[in-house]
């Protein structure tokens, strides 16, 4: 879905925009921008257009919908060896010259006391466009037929007087964006997304369980066709019987057993103890008052043994329809499949072109930002652990005693990104190479350090889930943005396990 | 925008409305300053002039809501609202009613305002901060300016909320996550106290480049600072005190509402809205009371109540939300000069770090020690320590094995940013506990 090209004049909007319908207001506004450019050594315009449109059933009862139509430019101006930047929602010609002088005032105080020069980073000249694989939009479905969905989905869930609590929602997300530049930079991307998701909670006495699913846990590009894929109906039922099994399930076991993720929660396990830690910003030590540091530091690419030989890791926003398919990053450098971790093998970092420059390591195309109103800095994108051999059932015919682990409820790691502690919401006990009943409770604690040497088996292509999460934070001012994640369930050795109670 | 504007485009959005509908207006806002610091320099520096509006627009017992980015020009801002409104208006023929629909009937006022004199240029607070941690390893961040939060309604509501404010949040490293962090917010900015604060920081660093000791898992003695105090309030806060969650079975607090479990009588928790730093009205037009008593001696008090809440549970408005956002712990008798003899031995804790539930049916929360933690012995700081990991009870942490609260409490205003600058706050004290479970 990624698509240059360069022949067409730079800020005209030429191509068909069905899908797209803020893209030529944004054109007009860069046209405006770039009419009265301010002077300087470069600049950057970023305009993002985020519409969505939340639809949610409770208890059967329709929750307050929300359309929300958001709109507004970060300048960047680069003067001498300072950068600065502005952002604002004012779009008139006024407005933008307003944030252009705020970005250069920025900048001349830069110049003076900043960490680096400013010039490190060149201006970009990519052109590129590209838009999420859209089969059903959001449009084409009657508010009318989305809502009886909703209520379909609750009367799935309400099976039982144990049920507490129970709703299902339904969100969709489309992200505008066109990025211009000095030296000829411009990129337009549009990305789509439609979240479904249920939610289910049972209680007896005080013990009080959740499921959540139906797409929940971090979703896809693409626009109502992914409700199928995602289970959004089909998960339900099956949710709330599991919700109400656990109630009574004994304890997850409290000692050293074999282990199995499946990917949603591999998910978290890789944000958290890959991602995070290779993030360039965060060995640079930006990071260190907020989100922390990392306990892998520049002489570790390509030497350190990071996992197995089953680990390999990789950062691609080429993929179709993972959350952070792009063709490009907020900074422009354009999008490209890059290798972290082979074979166990530390080999590539995690961050934008700026931090490149500044640590004298290569990295990724992964400078982004959560909106309009902030800075892009160093995230992940698509970061996938490679799918192994085998389907689900051969992994748990390695384990002779063991847990398996399923849908993340609490995650936890020190500011090195280390020391981890994860909590899911279902847990199945493993004997002799069989699944066994459910256990409560269920959370494990390791090292970062140690636990990908544990890795012992990666389940195959077919086994491979596709997902993320939808709430990383990171960033002075915070910022929380999508990250996309996708990954066989896999197996590790002898991991301390844990259970409920005091 | 200012609130004669913000009042103006109200009333000409509810000139869109036919027959009885009502149309609430809620605009919130900031004109930011943010420096990002590191090596202590800066690292990334610019302004944020945001403000959002949200519609909501009620007919007879039906309702739907829509967001937007507001200009400044009155003549746009219209213009998106007419169409906004339009679209909901289309909404609203689809839409069943909404039972639990709750709103203020009675229209209301009031200004709360505060002029921005105080705030210095942050270029002039970030060159003074720079100059003052000179040779040190400064890294955080400067955030500055105007929040605004405004609600008018078709009704005849009109309420402005506005607050200059500066948050500088930094931490000083020696190396690795070896590190000190301090903080300094408020309303009217005196370089003396970055001054101060640097120089207590720097005497603490000396402490600091001792050999840090690695301690075993187990229970400890311990101290938790304010900050740390923060964090687990963060976690109460988390479903703690939500009237949904309370009636769905799904707060941490089951057992305390069930009388399985129980605090420390020394333990009173309030929500207080008087401290005024965030607006005094809902968005649906009810006043809040001076505060709210969530934890009462130890025992379940009230839970906060939103509008809609309020509605499906028959229960008054008390809150903007059902997570507090002006707590407050109340004292204890143990003076702050004191807390290193009543330890004695054990772990001073300063801030905690990256916390979540364990097993939220016990209310048991883990996370990590983090900036500042040191070994104690016989009422003397000795080392810093390791980064562990803890999971513990918070019924064990402020019940069973709470000794003693501090005699002073602190003001902490929160350097959150992620949908704008932050409100909230926190007045604490420090608190000592028999002992904390390390688990990594």
């Amino acid at each position: 879905m990624t698509r240059s090209d360069a022949r067409r004049a730079p800020w005209s909007a030429a191509r068909d925009d069905r899908g797209a319908p803020n893209l030529a207001r944004l054109t007009d506004i860069a046209q405006t921008f770039v009419a009265h450019a301010p002077a300087c050594d470069a600049w950057t315009l970023r305009l993002v257009a985020e519409t969505t449109d939340h639809l949610e059933v409770r208890q059967g009862v329709v929750e307050p919908s929300l359309i929300g139509c958001s709109l507004g430019a970060m300048v960047t101006v680069v003067e001498g060896a300072g950068s600065g930047y502005a952002a604002t929602s004012d779009l008139s010609r006024a407005g933008l010259c307003a944030a252009a002088d705020r970005a250069r005032d920025w900048a001349r105080v830069q110049a003076r006391l900043g960490l680096f020069d400013a010039r490190l980073q060149p201006p970009g000249a990519t052109v590129a466009d590209y838009r999420a694989p859209v089969e059903e939009p959001w449009e084409s479905r009657p508010l009318a037929d989305k809502l009886a969905l909703l209520q379909a989905a609750n009367q799935a869930l309400d099976i039982d007087e144990r049920i507490q609590d129970w709703s299902a929602w339904l969100t969709h997300r489309r992200v505008e964006q066109l990025l211009i530049g000095s030296a000829g930079t411009r990129v337009t991307q549009v990305l789509d997304y439609v979240h479904p998701g249920v939610q289910v909670v049972a209680n007896a006495g005080s013990q009080t369980q959740r499921r959540h699913g139906g797409g929940a846990d971090g979703g896809l590009q693409g626009g109502l066709e992914n409700l199928v894929r995602l289970g959004f109906l089909d998960d339900a039922t099956r949710l709330a019987e599991e919700a109400i099994a656990l109630l009574d399930a004994p304890e997850c076991p409290s000692d050293v057993r074999d282990l199995i993720l499946m990917p949603n929660q591999m998910a978290l396990q890789i944000h958290e103890s890959i991602g995070h830690p290779l993030e360039l910003d965060r060995i640079l030590g930006d990071e260190r008052n907020y989100a922390g540091t990392s306990f892998v530091t520049p002489e570790m690419f390509g030497r350190y043994r990071y996992g197995s030989e089953l680990l390999n890791v990789t950062h691609d926003p080429t993929l179709p329809g993972e959350l952070i398919s792009v063709a490009a990053d907020d900074e422009g450098t354009p999008a490209a499949r890059e290798v972290l971790i082979r074979a166990g093998i530390l080999e590539r970092p995690l961050g934008g072109a700026l931090s490149q420059a500044r640590a004298g390591l290569p990295g990724t195309a992964t400078s982004r930002a959560s909106g309009w109103d902030r800075p892009p800095i160093d995230r992940m994108g698509n970061l996938n652990l490679e799918p192994g051999q085998g389907s689900l059932a051969d992994l748990v015919g390695q384990v002779e005693r063991g847990i398996l682990m399923d849908t993340n409820r609490s995650w936890s790691i020190d500011d090195s990104r280390n020391k981890f502690q994860f909590g899911c919401e279902l847990g199945r006990l493993i004997e002799d190479g069989r699944l066994k009943g459910l256990v409560r409770n269920p959370g494990y604690r390791g090292l970062s350090a140690e636990f990908w040497r544990s890795l012992a088996g990666v389940g195959g292509p077919e086994t491979l889930g596709v997902g993320g999460v939808l709430n990383c934070g990171k960033g002075e001012p915070n910022q929380a943005v999508y990250v996309g994640h996708a990954s066989p369930p896999c197996l590790f050795r002898r991991v301390a396990v844990f259970g409920g109670g005091e | 925008m200012m609130p004669d504007a913000f009042f103006a485009l109200a009333e000409r959005l509810s000139a869109e409305l036919t027959g009885d509908e009502v149309l609430f207006c809620n605009l919130g806002g900031e004109v930011s300053d943010f420096v990002r610091l590191n090596h202590n320099r800066m690292r990334q520096a610019g302004n944020v002039c945001a403000a959002g509006l949200t519609l909501t627009l009620i007919d007879g017992a039906r309702q739907a809501e829509a967001a937007f980015d507001l200009s400044g020009d009155p003549e746009t801002d219209l213009a998106i609202g007419r169409a906004l409104i339009g679209r909901l208006h289309e909404r609203l023929a689809v839409l069943p009613d909404d039972p639990y629909l709750q709103y203020a009937t009675q229209p209301s006022t009031g200004m709360a305002h505060q002029e921005p004199q105080a705030l210095p240029p942050a270029e002039e607070a970030v060159a003074t901060l720079i100059e003052a941690a000179e040779g040190l390893d400064l890294v955080g961040i400067w955030a500055s300016g105007l929040i605004r939060t405004g609600l008018a309604s078709s009704l005849g509501h009109r309420h402005w909320h506005e607050r200059a404010s500066f948050n500088l949040d930094w931490s000083l490293y020696l190396s690795g996550d070896k590190a000190l962090k301090s903080s300094y917010s408020g309303f009217d900015w005196n370089p003396d106290v970055v001054h101060e604060r640097l120089r207590t920081m720097r005497a603490g660093l000396e402490i600091l480049r001792r050999p840090a000791r690695r301690l075993d898992p187990g229970r400890y003695r311990a101290y938790l600072a304010p900050p740390a105090v923060e964090e687990l309030m963060g976690m109460l806060a988390w479903g703690g005190f939500d009237l949904r969650d309370h009636r769905t079975q799904q707060t941490p607090l089951l057992k305390l509402v069930r009388g399985e479990r129980a605090f420390d009588p020394r333990i009173t928790l309030r929500e207080d809205h008087a401290r005024g730093l965030t607006p005094g009205f809902t968005p649906e037009g009810f006043i809040l009371p001076p505060s709210v008593t969530l934890i009462d001696a130890g025992a379940v008090g009230d839970c906060l109540v939103e509008s809609r809440s309020g509605r499906e549970y028959g229960e008054p408005v008390n809150a903007a939300s059902g997570s507090p956002e002006s707590l407050s712990l109340e004292p204890g008798d143990l003076p702050e000069s004191e807390v290193l003899a009543r330890l004695d031995t054990g772990l001073w804790i300063g801030h905690l770090w990256y916390c979540n539930w364990s097993d939220p049916n016990e209310a048991r929360v883990t996370g990590m020690t983090r900036f500042g933690t040191f070994w104690v012995e016989d009422g003397e700081i000795q080392c810093p320590v390791e980064v562990m990991r803890f999971d513990d009870s918070l019924y064990a942490l402020f019940g069973g094995r709470l000794e003693a609260l501090t005699r002073e409490r602190e003001l902490r205003l929160s350097p959150e940013t992620y949908e704008g600058r932050s409100s909230a706050s926190v007045l604490l004290p420090g608190v000592l506990v028999s002992g904390i479970a390390l688990t990594l």
